[in-house]
């Protein structure tokens, strides 16, 4: 029998308004095992802590009871009290009074009654409670870092500063994401490239940072602190390490017509190409798709030009596995796509571009080298329009568009009317906002430059619809402020088209086995208290793989990824949580009921040698769980169809323990 | 197969052409267009009105008769289709609604059981284009035909669930199918003025002329519809085009058009 001490806590008046806490410690000092019962004001407090730790050792206790506030607010702080007086901290027991009963109910009696029944039940499990010891497990001291935009640039960056390795796995060829697509930057107008560029050559210069571009992540084992990841590398059809990136075999390949996916299709590459001059890993890569060489056996220009001797057609996809100690999912976003907002003429005329478009349009390494001309005819357009929220905060039109906010659109968009207008001041500008939202620091003042000093309009209201006519396109909108309706004879509409995830993210997230929402966004541990963490351990995230961020957010957010990184790696063992799964092998038939429900991977089987009661042995597969994986949520247990499974800290008894103490 | 069918009142008499042809094509391709009988007026899109029950209970009835015969509704008219379809699904969701309109039938309550598909849904979805393709005898190679959609015949997208309101291709995807080259422009979706026609012609007007002028400038030599008043409208206004009913083109594509003075 357990010696119990309980201990209510009256949190003030927050829990002593609404319960009579003298009442409840009289109460609960007639349950079975209960030797010790007391209240105090504040048992959190120095003195409280100390009224426990005293009757721990007065009381000779093995278990306590503290009838307080959450268990997420102070059960660590009441495990330590119990630790610090000797006591298995796993022998502590929190009712809940205060989020579950004072602050919910305004009556005396109800509050008090629910108090007493919530610290019978938390009594009488505490009286089937057993001491826990955590396990520990090694760490990995390497990093995989997954995307290389620049939220997965700086994170590795800082990671390799504070001395740790880290790898990034980037599939396209080259690393710099999107931020290397942009023109400037808001709202300080720098040039992306100029200072991205220098941050991918710091990478590849990092002794710590190992890039696997072309790459791509395909399995994932393991847990944190020792994780075992399968790396794609697909065959570019040049050998990395000889290729010196002259860019002499993009000249020669006489394959010249692939639409350029850096600028968006606006313009063509070579089937060999390099996708930008500033390329890292400058080397180049051969389109499978396009290449004659590939496809039909005939060409071999582009060796046949290489210096080097780096191009070579017989080259194979390539596993590479390797160990690591934290992952960081940084897979960033995409533009959604315009199919389904065909009233802005999008798949009708080709002066109808997104915003991503005109970046490259205005940008000096793009397809017209950063002259802003008509994608159709290469005239100087005199009237542009730019729609805000395409397919963003769009709940009347979920199944097309976006619920959330972009977030981003409003300032890149300012930014676009602004250069357009300090640029060719011919040029009239009109933007069309739902609302206009610029919370950031010197943002809201570089959307009013925009209006006040580059005199662009800005209209409250919605286009509804633009008609290709001619060379021109009529635009129809409403302005929400005049009460009237707008017809513009535009030459180029811009549309600012919503941002979701890359479509890598979900099938990551299943290997990752980390939690995302609805629109496919990673979630964080807690969305205040804990936001580059997944709430899967070791699971880490960065930059807009977690929701809408613009560059300097996603930096700031990159470097607490990496601050959180290095403070596991900086562990040479990691302590466990011993509230985990284990599995009655007597009982367990192995049926694999508990492996199919695990969202971790934790349950495994094996087969095992079992005495029989004829002094014969026979083997059987009975389920194992590996500490270390597990996260204690208690799918298995409930799907365990013979009892077998069990969660310690939280067992089957235990809570029927509580149920009939409530129910009594 | 045999599924029911509302022909609706203006295909009884303005609109004979989308009835009688509809009947026909169908029959070559294998479907027996069953009439409702004694079917009423859906009431035109006036009875869309959502706190009317009386002017719904025609729907009702004809969805009712389809459903004792245990066969699929199915519409050719935009505006009949519209109103029966959105009536039925007002049946299946709202409940206050269907029990108001309950007290009004004679045998049985009804909560929206019957399918309910337009012409055009039947040819893709359950006779299929390709099946079209290979019944089409004489095939408008070479045609530009320009689909006008009107304003009813996709929303609202929730209830219609036809095809996407803002980038259809149930139309074009037919014109392919009887041969001829579909023209996209952007006007395709909009509204012809409709019964605005009545109070303010020029308004009308304006609206028909932009579809039209958008539909030419996109190189259409021909517009089809689903609708009888947006081809009253266009042709009103000035179309100097044909706009002619896509059943008509159906039924001479397949050879059953004995009367060929639409083209």
């Amino acid at each position: 029998m357990q010696r119990v001490g309980v201990f209510v806590c009256w949190c003030g008046s927050n829990i002593a308004g609404t319960v009579d806490v003298q009442a409840v410690s009289e109460a609960l000092k007639n349950e079975p095992g209960v030797v010790f019962s007391t209240n105090y004001q504040y048992m959190c407090s120095q003195a409280g802590q100390d009224i426990i730790k005293d009757a721990i050792a007065e009381h000779k206790l093995t278990g306590i009871v503290v009838c307080s506030c959450s268990p997420r607010m102070h059960e660590a702080t009441f495990r330590k009290t119990a630790a610090a007086a000797g006591l298995n901290p796993y022998m502590v027991e929190i009712a809940n009074i205060r989020e579950q009963c004072s602050w919910v109910h305004k009556d005396m009696l109800t509050g008090t009654e629910k108090a007493i029944i919530l610290g019978k039940a938390a009594v009488a499990k505490v009286n089937l409670n057993a001491p826990l010891t955590p396990g520990e497990s090694p760490v990995t001291k390497r990093a995989l870092v997954i995307g290389g935009g620049i939220a997965g640039i700086q994170t590795a960056l800082d990671i390799a500063d504070a001395g740790f390795p880290v790898d990034i796995v980037e599939k396209k060829p080259t690393i710099g994401g999107k931020m290397a697509q942009l023109d400037k930057t808001f709202p300080t107008l720098d040039c992306a490239a100029c200072i991205l560029t220098p941050k991918m050559v710091d990478v590849a210069q990092n002794e710590n940072i190992r890039i696997f571009s072309y790459s791509e992540v395909t399995e994932v084992k393991g847990f944190v602190g020792n994780f075992d990841v399968t790396i794609k590398k697909h065959a570019r059809f040049v050998k990395e390490d000889i290729c010196t990136g002259c860019g002499a075999c993009t000249e020669k390949c006489p394959m010249k017509k692939v639409p350029n996916e850096f600028n968006l299709g606006m313009d063509n590459r070579s089937a060999i190409y390099i996708p930008f001059a500033q390329a890292v890993p400058k080397v180049a890569t051969i389109d499978p798709n396009y290449c004659n060489m590939l496809k039909k056996g005939k060409c071999g220009l582009c060796a046949k030009v290489c210096a080097a001797g780096a191009i070579d057609y017989t080259q194979k996809d390539e596993y590479i596995s390797e160990k690591y100690g934290a992952i960081v999912v940084a897979t960033g976003f995409n533009p959604i796509s315009m199919d389904k907002f065909d009233e802005f003429a999008y798949n009708q005329s080709k002066d109808v571009i997104t915003s991503l478009e005109f970046e490259r349009l205005t940008n000096a390494a793009g397809p017209t080298a950063g002259k802003l001309v008509r994608p159709s005819d290469g005239k100087h357009p005199h009237t542009i329009v730019f729609v805000q929220c395409v397919g963003s905060r769009c709940s009347a039109c979920a199944e097309k568009g976006k619920e959330y906010c972009s977030k981003i659109c409003c300032m890149y968009t300012a930014k676009h009317a602004m250069l357009t207008r300090d640029k060719y001041p011919d040029t009239e500008v009109y933007v069309f906002y739902i609302d206009v939202r610029t919370p950031g620091k010197n943002f809201d003042e570089f959307y009013r430059r925009a209006v006040e000093e580059y005199g662009v309009n800005y209209i409250k209201g919605m286009v509804g619809k633009v008609t290709p006519e001619g060379d021109k396109l009529k635009v129809q909108a409403s302005d929400l402020i005049a009460n009237k309706q707008l017809h513009i004879d535009a030459d180029l509409v811009v549309l600012a088209a919503a941002i979701e995830p890359d479509k890598s993210a979900r099938p990551l997230a299943t290997m990752l086995t980390a939690s995302m929402d609805t629109n496919d966004f990673f979630t964080e541990a807690h969305p205040k208290l804990r936001p580059v963490e997944s709430p899967t351990a070791g699971v880490f995230l960065s930059g807009a793989c977690q929701g809408p961020k613009d560059i300097p957010e996603t930096v700031s957010q990159a470097g607490a990824a990496a601050s959180k990184v290095i403070g596991l790696l900086a562990k040479d063992k990691l302590t466990g949580n011993p509230c985990v799964a284990h599995s009655n092998e007597l009982m367990c038939n192995g049926c694999s009921s508990c492996e199919r429900v695990c969202p971790y991977g934790a349950i495994s089987y094996e087969d095992k040698e079992f005495r029989m009661p004829d002094r014969t042995t026979k083997i059987r597969r009975v389920a194992v769980v590996n500490p270390a994986v597990c996260q204690g949520c208690g799918a298995c247990t409930v799907a365990c169809p013979s009892g077998a499974m069990d969660l310690k800290g939280f067992a089957s008894a235990q809570i029927i323990a509580e149920v009939d103490a409530i129910c009594k | 197969m045999k599924v029911s069918y509302f022909p609706g009142c203006t295909l009884k008499n303005k609109a004979k052409d989308l009835d009688v042809y509809a009947r026909k094509a169908a029959e070559v391709l294998g479907v027996t267009l069953e009439e409702i009988e004694n079917w009423q007026c859906c009431g035109g899109v006036f009875s869309t009105a959502r706190d009317e029950v009386a002017t719904k209970l025609s729907s009702v009835r004809a969805l009712k008769e389809a459903g004792s015969k245990n066969q699929p509704l199915v519409t050719v008219c935009s505006a009949c289709h519209n109103v029966i379809k959105q009536t039925n699904h007002a049946m299946q969701t709202d409940k206050e609604f269907a029990s108001k309109v309950n007290n009004y039938m004679a045998d049985g309550a009804y909560a929206g059981e019957t399918e309910v598909y337009h012409y055009l849904e039947m040819l893709r979805d359950v006779v299929g284009y390709e099946e079209v393709k290979k019944k089409v005898v004489n095939s408008f190679k070479g045609k530009k035909i320009a689909a006008y959609y009107g304003c009813l015949l996709l929303r609202p997208n929730g209830v219609m669930k036809m095809d996407d309101p803002e980038n259809p291709s149930i139309m074009e995807d037919f014109i392919s199918a009887i041969g001829a080259t579909p023209v996209v422009y952007a006007k395709r979706n909009e509204c012809c003025g409709g019964y605005i026609a009545m109070e303010s012609p020029e308004l009308a007007k304006k609206n028909s002329n932009a579809v039209i002028e958008n539909a030419k400038a996109a190189g259409a030599e021909m517009i089809i519809t689903a609708c009888p008043l947006c081809r009253y409208n266009l042709i009103k206004n000035g179309a100097d085009i044909p706009v002619v009913y896509f059943t008509e083109l159906l039924a001479e594509a397949l050879g059953v058009k004995e009367d060929t003075n639409g083209k």
